[in-house]
C-alpha cells in the first residue's frame, strides 16, 4: 500500500495539476460564460466589423466592389442632406440627454433622500410604463399630438384656443418631446443608484459644520452623484441618436433623423456600403459627444469641490 | 427647526414626484381610454362606450397570424437568453478571472447601442452567411437584446447567493449535479422564472430588430406598424395596443414579485429596479 503510494507519485501529481488547472477559477469561469460570450462575438461584434468593412466598399447594383474607398465616408460628411440629418439627430440627442437627466434628478432624489419604505415600490412604478412596448408609447404621443388629437380637440374644449394648431405634431419638437418621455426612466435608475451610494454623513456633516440644505447639495451631493448622471446621460444620448421609430411616427419631414436615412440606403436606395458609413460615422460623432459630456460634468464636478 | 427643513424639500419634492408619474403615464392611458370609445378617431369630447373595436380583433386572421409568430419567437427568445444570461450570470457572479468586465460588458453592450444600428449589422451578417429571413433570425436578434436584462435580473438573484451551502451538499455527498438541481436550482428558480418572463416581455414588444430582420411573417409590432398607415384602423390598433400594454404590465409585476422573492432568498438587494 505505502510502497504503491510512494511509486506513484509523478502520476498522481501530473493528475493532480491538470485537475487543478481544470477546476482553477479562471478556467471554469471562462467556460461557463464562453457560450454568451461567442454569441455575442458573433451576433455583435462580427456584424459591427462587417458594417465598417462595408463602408469602405462600393455598391454596384447587386455586387459589392470590395476595393478600399473613402467615398462614402465624403458623401456621408459633405452632402448636405446627411450633413443636416447628422446635426439634426446631434441635437435632438443632446437635448433630450438634457432634458431627461434634467427632469429625473429631482424624482431620483426624492426617492432615494425621502423614499422611506417604499424606495422600490417608486421605482416600481416609475419602471412599469417603460416595460410596455415603445412602439405603442411612441404611437400614444401621436394620438395626443395630432391635428385632431386628444390635446388640440382637449384645447379647443376648453375654449384656449379656436381652431386645431398645426404645430405640435411633425416635427423636432414633437420628436423631443417625445424622446423625453421615452427615456425618462432610463436615466432616473442610474441616478438613483449613484445617490444611494452617497455617504448620508457627509452631508450630515456638511450641514453640522454650518452649511444651508442648498450649498450642502451642490457642494457634497450634487458632486457625488455625478458618476449618475454621466451615466444617465450616455444611455440616453447614445440610443436617441440611431431612433427610428419616433421620426417616422411624429417627426414629419421636419423630424427626419440620420436612422431613417440609414434605413432607406439598407432597404429602397439599395445602397449598404453608404449606409454602412452612414452607421459608422453616426457611432463615431455620438461617441466624441459623449466623450465630451463626461469631461465636461467631470469638470463641473471639480469645480463645485 | 430640522424637522421643518427635512420635511419642506420633501414635500416640494412629493409633489414633482406625483406630477412626474402623471406626465409618465397619462399619454399611456390615452390608449385604453380611446379604444372603448365609439369614434374613430380619438379626439375629445368621448362620444360613447363600445367593445366593438375589440371584438374585431379575433375576426382578423392576419392579426392571429401576428400573434401566434409573437407568441412562438417570445417564448424561443425567453428560453435561449435565460439559458445564456444563467451561464454568463453564473459566471460573473462566482468567479473571478482575467478579463471578467471587459467580457460582462460587452455582452450588455446592446442595452446602450442604437437599435438601428445593432439591427442593419445583424441584416448585413445574416444575408452574407445566406440566412434567409424569418422568425428564426428574429429570433436570434432578440436573444441578443434579451441577454443584459436576463443578466441583470439573474446577477440579482445569484449575488449573495451562500456558498457555503453548496459546498455542505458536496461534503454530504451529492454530485455536482445533486447538488445543482437540490440546492442551487431551488434558490434561483424565482430568478430565473423571473429572467424568462422579461425576456418575453421585452421580445413581445419589441419592433426595430423584428423589424429589420423578419422575412414576410410579422410579429404583433410589425402588424401594429402596418395598420398605423390607416387612420380607419386606428381604433383597432388602440384596442390591439391596450391588451399588450396590460399583458406586458401582468408580466412585468409579476416578474418583480418574483425577482424580489429570489433577491430575499439570497438576502441581497438591488437588481432591475435599483
Amino acid at each position: 500500500m505505502t510502497a504503491a503510494a510512494e511509486r506513484s507519485p509523478p502520476l498522481r501529481m501530473t493528475r493532480a495539476r491538470r485537475n487543478a488547472l481544470l477546476q482553477s477559477e479562471p478556467v471554469q469561469g471562462l467556460a461557463l460564460i464562453s457560450p454568451t460570450f461567442i454569441y455575442a462575438l458573433i451576433l455583435l461584434v462580427l456584424p459591427i466589423l462587417v458594417v465598417i468593412a462595408h463602408s469602405f466598399w462600393t455598391q454596384h447594383y447587386l455586387t459589392i466592389d470590395r476595393t478600399f474607398t473613402l467615398e462614402n465616408y465624403r458623401v456621408a460628411l459633405t452632402e448636405p442632406i446627411y450633413r443636416d440629418l447628422l446635426r439634426r439627430s446631434l441635437y435632438i440627442s443632446l437635448t433630450v440627454s438634457v432634458l431627461t437627466v434634467l427632469l429625473a434628478y429631482p424624482i431620483a432624489y426624492f426617492i432615494s433622500f425621502h423614499g422611506g419604505r417604499h424606495k422600490s415600490l417608486w421605482l416600481f412604478l416609475i419602471t412599469i410604463p417603460f416595460w410596455t412596448s415603445y412602439l405603442l408609447r411612441v404611437m400614444s404621443w401621436k394620438v395626443i399630438l395630432g391635428y385632431n388629437g386628444v390635446l388640440n380637440s382637449g384645447l379647443m374644449g376648453l375654449g384656449i384656443i379656436d381652431e386645431p394648431s398645426t404645430a405640435l405634431l411633425y416635427n423636432s419638437s414633437a420628436v423631443i418631446i417625445t424622446l423625453t418621455h421615452a427615456w425618462a426612466a432610463f436615466a432616473i435608475l442610474p441616478i438613483f443608484v449613484s445617490l444611494e451610494k452617497v455617504d448620508r454623513t457627509l452631508v450630515e456633516a456638511a450641514t453640522d459644520l454650518g452649511d444651508g440644505p442648498l450649498r450642502s447639495f451642490l457642494r457634497v451631493t450634487l458632486p457625488l452623484s455625478a458618476p449618475g448622471v454621466i451615466s444617465a446621460a450616455l444611455i440616453v444620448m447614445i440610443p436617441t441618436v440611431g431612433d427610428y421609430v419616433t421620426p417616422k411616427l411624429v417627426g414629419g419631414k421636419d423630424g427626419v433623423m440620420i436612422a431613417n436615412a440609414i434605413q432607406a440606403q439598407f432597404g429602397k436606395a439599395s445602397n449598404w456600403p453608404l449606409g454602412a458609413a452612414l452607421s459608422v460615422t453616426t457611432m463615431l460623432i455620438v461617441t466624441l459627444m459623449a466623450g465630451a459630456t463626461v469631461l465636461i460634468i467631470r469638470a463641473l464636478q471639480r469645480l463645485a469641490r | 427647526m430640522i424637522a421643518v427643513r427635512r420635511f419642506l424639500p420633501g414635500g416640494w419634492l412629493a409633489a414633482y414626484a406625483f406630477l412626474y408619474v402623471v406626465f409618465l403615464y397619462l399619454p399611456v392611458i390615452f390608449l385604453p381610454i380611446f379604444s372603448v370609445n365609439t369614434a374613430a378617431t380619438p379626439k375629445f369630447p368621448l362620444t360613447g362606450f363600445t367593445l366593438h373595436w375589440y371584438e374585431d380583433l379575433p375576426r382578423t386572421p392576419a392579426l392571429l397570424d401576428a400573434a401566434w409568430n409573437s407568441l412562438i419567437v417570445g417564448v424561443s427568445a425567453a428560453v435561449l437568453s435565460t439559458l445564456l444570461g444563467i451561464l454568463a450570470a453564473r459566471s460573473i457572479t462566482r468567479y473571478r478571472y482575467p478579463g471578467r468586465s471587459t467580457i460582462h460588458g460587452l455582452i450588455m453592450a446592446p442595452l446602450v447601442l442604437p437599435e438601428v444600428i445593432v439591427a442593419i449589422s445583424m441584416l448585413l451578417v445574416m444575408l452574407q452567411l445566406g440566412l434567409s429571413l424569418s422568425l428564426f433570425t428574429v429570433v436570434l436578434g432578440h436573444v441578443l437584446v434579451c441577454i443584459p436584462y436576463s443578466m441583470t435580473v439573474l446577477t440579482s438573484g445569484f449575488e449573495g447567493f451562500d456558498r457555503s451551502l453548496e459546498e455542505a451538499s458536496a461534503d454530504l455527498g451529492e454530485s455536482a449535479f445533486g447538488t445543482f438541481r437540490r440546492v442551487t436550482l431551488p434558490m434561483v428558480a424565482p430568478a430565473i422564472i423571473s429572467s424568462l418572463l422579461v425576456c418575453f416581455t421585452i421580445s413581445l414588444d419589441e419592433f426595430i430588430i423584428a423589424f429589420f430582420l423578419t422575412g414576410t411573417e410579422a410579429t404583433l409590432p410589425i402588424y401594429i406598424w402596418g395598420q398605423l398607415r390607416f387612420a380607419a384602423k386606428l381604433p383597432g390598433v388602440l384596442a390591439l395596443g391596450t391588451l399588450l400594454l396590460v399583458a406586458s404590465f401582468l408580466l412585468m409585476t409579476v416578474a418583480e414579485i418574483l425577482r424580489r422573492r429570489a433577491a430575499r432568498r439570497t438576502q441581497n438587494e438591488g437588481g432591475l429596479y435599483a
